[in-house]
């Protein structure tokens, strides 16, 4: 009897369930403004894509994933796992996932490697750009001016106090405390650390010698590592003399006080989104979309990387390339810049955005 | 009245049946197989790993590689010929990091554990006592990366910088060990943090250690008119240390293998630093920071630092073995 009642309360609870999620799915489809460029897999089974990759774009990923899915097309899913840049690489080598996304693009060698393992090319596409921005601690450093040498020296521990001659000289007028420098970098390997570490070494030869760049290269005594974008603004904040890099979207989501940077044009810029477009604006990008940004001037801000998706030419079924090519071409429309511009991430300019769509028909193209 | 009935029921039950006889074998086999497959997987997992790592040994030497005191990650694809791999991997600052942190984390859990273990045992009322052992249990169970949340956020910024920052600040400040700056990461921050991780375990093994000592030497201590410090200090403590040194082993073996809290704490550079304010790098959080991000070259270098963790792992487990059979002998218990 009691087991009866038992039973008879499980299938209450899965009928209520059952209920709730066909709720749930009418709802979706409700809202669903029925985009034409979507095209619906004809047996309207659920698709599933896999991607996997850098952590930067990871908050933009999942703003697009769950923009899509509910409101473009609710018959595809989207995995991404952000492990990292090096990881995405790897995955998408040994073909364990549909496209990866990375703060730094393939080399030929990837390539042939991926091409060998997969028997027909991959395709690397420019999906959106970030900028690493300086931060501080305390307030009344904002929009403190700095230049690649002084930035290098700083994490040299050349430069250890706020009212050293080289700040002093680059900021007539501000009246710089006698603050010891406490210089944070991220302890993981990170496309982050690539970026400001491609940037220094691009600008200042001392950097070039000693440190060189990477997703890790070798600090100095002196400086703090954080754990993630969390541990490096938990060090920022938490010491005084606080001075770390983090992402643009992470500084604007926490409100950190932020350094102007000298630009090649010998402006200093303040890391604003337009300030990040603006530099991108005459960036040549070759037709294989192997390229750093590096040298930006005018009213750019100078330290800037972009995030490359991969994608193979051969191999997926037809529904899969055709869900990867729309949710990416989604993603470079009108709705995609405006969750970019929202977390603080720059779109591709128009020119760009044009040849990269042309080049999402390459996905499956030699299948 | 119906013995005999009986009797022959015994007897049948005595009676060995093909079942009884093929019982033993087959159970002694399968216990066989469930050793031997740990032992065949702890060898699989070794050999491989060395294998993988062989071209790091083979471009740095193995001590070069212990002891080298640079450890610069390059970025290339090789993954077996040494002369090809571009960077430089000396896994020295991390060896040096682990250890240290893992020796405050000693320093600190040892005297708080057997304090701990000796209040539960001897001197706390019943109802307390089964409360405490249960919360002290629950420090067990909390996750890892729980510790390096709250180590980060509050304990460190809000607890050990100030602490620190007057441990500094004393004549402590001007010896190597304790030189400024102070800063939120660093080999004693994550070693504090390792301490109050490794403290459940050690407590756990302690108290009953404490526990099983019999009742009545203490007893008869106390009947001598021996008074409680007395009887801790000449009957329980001298009975109790092989035991002591079991839980501290696998404390310290605990402490060594930690991951992702020591990696949020202990600073994360390639570099060491004599002093402990100093933010440096263990092994396993070396590891954990930098292979979801490394150049295939690099993750063989990794892969190098988990070969020298068995290895250092292994040797703690043979000195504690040595350790505890010493100190049992010369203690005349060899409990455990």
């Amino acid at each position: 009897m009691f087991t009866n009642f038992k039973s008879g309360r499980y299938v209450a609870v899965a009928a209520a369930a059952a209920l709730l999620l066909a709720a749930c799915g009418t709802g979706g489809g409700e809202n669903d403004p029925g985009n034409p460029n979507a095209p619906q897999p004809a047996t309207g089974e659920t698709i599933t894509l896999d991607g996997a990759g850098a952590t930067f774009p990871t908050p933009l990923w999942q703003a697009l994933i769950d923009d899509y899915t509910r409101n473009v097309n609710p018959n595809v899913r989207i995995n991404y796992q952000s492990i990292g840049s090096g990881g995405g690489i790897t995955q998408f080598k040994e073909q364990t996932v549909q496209f990866g996304s990375s703060e730094r693009f393939l080399s030929d060698e990837d390539l042939a490697d991926v091409e060998a393992a997969r028997g027909c090319p991959a395709v690397q596409l420019p999906a959106v750009y970030g900028s690493v921005v300086i931060a501080f601690s305390d307030d009344q450093f904002d929009g403190l001016v700095l230049t690649a040498d002084v930035i290098a020296r700083v994490f040299d521990r050349d430069i250890v106090n706020f009212n050293d001659p080289a700040i002093a000289a680059l900021n007539p007028g501000v009246d710089l405390p006698d603050v010891e420098i406490a210089p944070v970098h991220r302890s993981d390997g990170s496309g982050t650390t690539n970026v400001f570490t491609l940037y220094l070494e691009d600008e200042v030869p001392m950097w070039a010698d000693k440190y060189g760049s990477g997703t890790e290269v070798n600090w100095a005594a002196g400086t703090i590592g954080g754990q993630g974008n969390e541990g490096v603004a938990a060090g920022i904040i938490q010491n005084p003399g606080g001075f770390g890099y983090v992402n643009q979207s992470y500084a604007i989501e926490l409100g950190l006080p932020q350094a102007q940077v000298v630009n090649a044009d010998g402006n200093a810029i303040y890391p604003t989104l337009e300030a990040t477009s603006a530099g991108l604006d005459g960036l040549e990008i070759p037709e294989s979309y192997q390229f750093s940004i590096l040298g930006i001037g005018g009213e750019g801000y100078p330290i800037t990387g972009a995030v490359w998706n991969f994608f193979y030419e051969c191999g997926y079924t037809d529904a899969e390339a055709a869900e990867l090519k729309a949710f990416w071409a989604w993603a470079l429309g009108a709705e995609g810049d405006a969750h970019a511009t929202e977390l603080g991430y720059a779109p591709l300019g128009q020119a760009v955005k044009d040849r990269v769509l042309a080049d999402l028909e390459r996905i499956n193209a030699s299948n | 009245m119906s013995t005999a009935t009986e009797a022959t029921t015994l007897r049948s039950q005595l009676r060995g049946t093909k079942k009884g006889r093929y019982a033993d074998p087959l159970f002694k086999s399968l216990m066989t197989t469930a050793g031997v497959f740990v032992l065949f997987l702890l060898g699989v997992m070794i050999v491989r790993t060395t294998v993988d790592a062989w071209p790091v040994f083979q471009k740095e030497g193995f001590f070069g590689f212990l002891f080298g005191m640079q450890w610069t990650a390059q970025a290339s694809n090789e993954t077996t010929n040494p002369d090809l791999m571009l960077g430089t991997y000396g896994a020295w600052p991390f060896i040096y990091g682990t250890f240290v942190t893992a020796f405050i984390a000693l320093v600190i859990a040892l005297p708080l554990a057997i304090a701990t273990a000796l209040y539960i045992t001897q001197a706390a009322p019943r109802r307390i006592r089964n409360s405490l052992s249960y919360w002290v249990e629950t420090l067990a169970a909390v996750p890892s990366i729980v510790y390096g949340l709250w180590g980060l956020l509050f304990f460190v910024p809000v607890v050990l910088m100030p602490l620190f920052a007057w441990l500094e600040s004393t004549f402590l400040g001007d010896t190597f060990l304790f030189e400024g700056p102070v800063r939120n990461v660093s080999y004693l921050a994550a070693g504090t943090v390792l301490a109050i991780m490794i403290l459940p375990i050690m407590t756990a093994i302690i108290r009953e250690v404490f526990s099983a000592a019999p009742q009545d030497e203490l007893n008869a201590a106390y009947g001598m008119g021996a008074t409680r410090w007395e009887v801790i200090r000449q009957v329980l403590l001298p009975r109790s240390t092989s035991g002591i040194v079991g839980g501290t082993m696998l404390g310290m073996g605990r402490a060594i293998g930690e991951t992702i809290a020591v990696a949020m704490l202990v600073g994360g550079s390639q570099r060491m630093g004599y002093s402990l304010f100093f933010g440096g790098d263990s092994m396993a959080a070396h590891i954990v920071s930098t292979f979801a991000d490394a150049y295939p070259e690099t993750i063989i270098g990794l892969m190098a630092i988990g070969v020298a963790l068995f290895l250092f792992t292994f040797f703690i487990n043979i000195l504690a073995r040595a350790l505890v059979w010493r100190v049992g002998r010369l203690g005349g218990d060899s409990a455990v």
